[in-house]
């Protein structure tokens, strides 16, 4: 804690603000003066091909200790390329990586311990009963967590005794998760989590991980769900192409995508619009017919309000329209990132992305 | 490809232990859910010796073989068909399944490498073997009244570089196969030629000249005549054996050369 992005700075928006395009990446600060210590995850300029194909063109991301770390991009944009290198299953052609200060490469097995890897597409024999598979990849850690307690919060008591392929989709995804926690890691890279699960499920899933966090493991989230990267991401990275695009708080993402946020209303009397553009939080102050139509940044309704009532003025028939998370990405990149859940989403980027 | 990771430090280190006693345990219990291995490497050569004890003609002592009866001639030859099944279906079709269904990718991501993973089946299919031998030799005594092996030392030593020979081809047929299926069918293809010269159809010494000569030089073949001849003469000639050790070499190599963990 206390460095750049930990928890605490990594909600405030304006100590964060990254100036991204697609020329030039937004890069930490921190990764652009190479490894440092103290962050939980550290990718610098990052770089790898398969062939012809540059899966990974420049990627440079740091994330501070018991942050959860959003990755954003479209099928084939390079995220999963991006985290099969930062846990050293892939070699980078270029690049440097360090986890919890240790290169992955170098030291596979201490950075096996301490990361737990939850990735799409990786299922296990049909055969093995759900307390079997736990059980056995209990065994592969030094300081495990308790089975019952994992399988209790992740709602696989009841399944101890099927066999893996008695489960259904949510389930097999839920025991992915355990297994990603079963060695009580320091850190938790999680691989689109919530494919495949129900809106239910998806739910507890983020309770979940957000117990998780309380316990002080850095989480790394691959994730197409906007919902997702908003209620669980402290900070997000969009990729595409194999760069980050943007990197920021979901809200400042979503803020600048659309020049922020705007509130519509019914004023009850005429009134003087210079009461609102004086307003730090406004941009701008439009009329259209009765209704004016305000935009701005960061606690704008609350300060649109507050200022109209101080002058005897109700704000009827309010409207809020906040841009989220996909505005953003759309605007960043210029094509929607929902291609992918249409495209049959996750199971399909595989070894190639 | 990994090296067997540090098999002194898998000795030493309790955890580590624990951790490949749980591989093996799993291994073995998805071996025994998943029968058609312990089917074809063990039931099937039993059920045939059964079936060859209990059928007259083999009793019969036809001309050609040197005064042996057929039941004499084909224990040998299903011995080496389990080991040759457990080496050729029961190695590579889980170890093409687990590749496939993504689960080498996960335990690489874990503190256990995946060769821990391969060397816990390799040690699963080799204890079956060792039952498959004990079985067919203490059937053939029991129920049969054949007699006791000349060379148990023989045995042992022509079974074990019989198997030897046989895990690295089981290796190469997960290292070419990219699904189960795909396992299972190279592995029944390599079946039928490597079984040909072992005797299976035809006994070896029934065979004309040429292909008795080249019959024992293959893998099978050298293996049955250095597990016959210590069942009915003694320790078995240098030539069978080295015969099994070469091709266990040559096959390792090529082994490891060709196999992938992804």
């Amino acid at each position: 804690m206390g460095v750049p992005g930990s928890e605490a700075a990594g909600r405030t928006r304006a100590s964060l603000v990254q100036q991204g395009t697609r020329n030039g990446p937004a890069v930490s600060d921190r990764a652009t003066e190479g490894l440092a210590d103290g962050a939980a995850v550290e990718v610098s300029h990052l770089r790898k091909t398969y062939g012809s194909l540059v899966a990974v063109d420049d990627v440079s991301f740091s994330v501070a200790e018991g942050e959860i770390f959003g990755i954003l991009g479209p099928n084939g944009a390079g995220k999963t390329t991006t985290v099969e290198c930062a846990i050293g299953l892939r070699r980078p052609d270029a690049g440097a990586i360090r986890l919890l200060g240790l290169d992955p490469q170098a030291k596979p097995d201490e950075v096996h311990e301490v990361v737990g890897v939850q990735l799409q597409a990786s299922a296990l024999p049909p055969r093995l009963r759900v307390g079997e598979i736990l059980d056995m990849y209990r065994s592969f850690y030094r300081h495990p967590a308790d089975v019952s307690e994992l399988m209790e919060g992740l709602g696989l008591t009841a399944k101890r005794r099927d066999y893996y392929r008695a489960l259904s989709g949510g389930q097999r995804q839920r025991l992915s998760i355990a297994l990603a926690l079963v060695g009580q890691p320091k850190v938790a890279v999680l691989d689109e989590m919530t494919t495949g699960l129900d809106p239910r499920a998806r739910r507890d899933t983020w309770d979940l991980i957000e117990g998780v966090r309380e316990r002080g493991v850095t989480i790394v989230l691959v994730t197409h769900f906007m919902e997702e990267a908003e209620r669980l991401c402290d900070r997000v990275a969009l990729i595409d192409n194999g760069r980050v695009v943007a990197m920021d708080t979901p809200a400042g993402l979503a803020d600048r995508a659309r020049g922020g946020k705007t509130v519509r209303f019914l004023p009850s009397a005429p009134f003087d619009e210079r009461l609102l553009t004086d307003l730090p939080e406004v941009t701008r102050v439009e009329r259209e017919g009765q209704y004016v139509t305000v935009t701005g940044t960061g606690e704008l309704a609350n300060a649109v309000i507050i200022s109209l009532h101080a002058a005897g003025i109700v704000a009827r028939d309010l409207q809020l329209d906040s841009s989220n998370l996909e505005d953003a990405f759309v605007r960043l990149t210029g094509r929607p990132l929902d291609t992918e859940r249409a495209s049959g989403g996750s199971g399909t980027e595989g070894a190639t992305s | 490809m990994t090296t067997l990771a540090q098999p002194r430090q898998l000795l030493l280190d309790p955890r580590r232990r624990a951790a490949f006693g749980s591989l093996l345990l799993n291994e073995a219990r998805l071996t025994w859910r998943r029968p058609v291995v312990l089917v074809t490497g063990l039931a099937i050569p039993v059920g045939l010796l059964i079936l060859f004890g209990e059928l007259p003609s083999f009793r019969q002592t036809p001309p050609g073989l040197g005064g042996l009866t057929l039941f004499d001639v084909y224990v040998p030859v299903l011995l080496v068909f389990g080991l040759a099944m457990l080496a050729l279906l029961g190695l590579p079709m889980p170890l093409a399944s687990y590749r496939e269904l993504g689960v080498l990718r996960r335990l690489s991501t874990t503190p256990v490498p995946p060769s821990w993973l391969l060397a816990a089946e390799a040690t699963v299919q080799m204890t079956a073997a060792v039952i498959e031998v004990a079985a067919i030799i203490i059937v053939s005594i029991v129920a049969f009244g054949a007699p006791a092996p000349k060379s148990t030392g023989g045995i042992v030593v022509a079974s074990a570089l019989a198997i030897a020979a046989m895990v690295p081809v089981g290796l190469l047929i997960a290292a070419l196969a990219s699904t189960a299926n795909a396992a299972s069918v190279i592995g029944r293809l390599a079946f039928f030629p490597l079984m040909f010269f072992a005797g299976l159809w035809l006994p070896r010494a029934l065979m004309p000249h040429v292909l008795h000569d080249i019959a024992n030089y293959t893998p099978l073949g050298a293996a049955a005549q250095a597990i016959q001849d210590s069942m009915l003469t003694g320790f078995p000639p240098v030539t069978p054996l080295l015969t099994l050790a070469a091709y266990a070499v040559v096959f390792a190599v090529v082994a490891a050369r060709l196999f992938r963990w992804e």
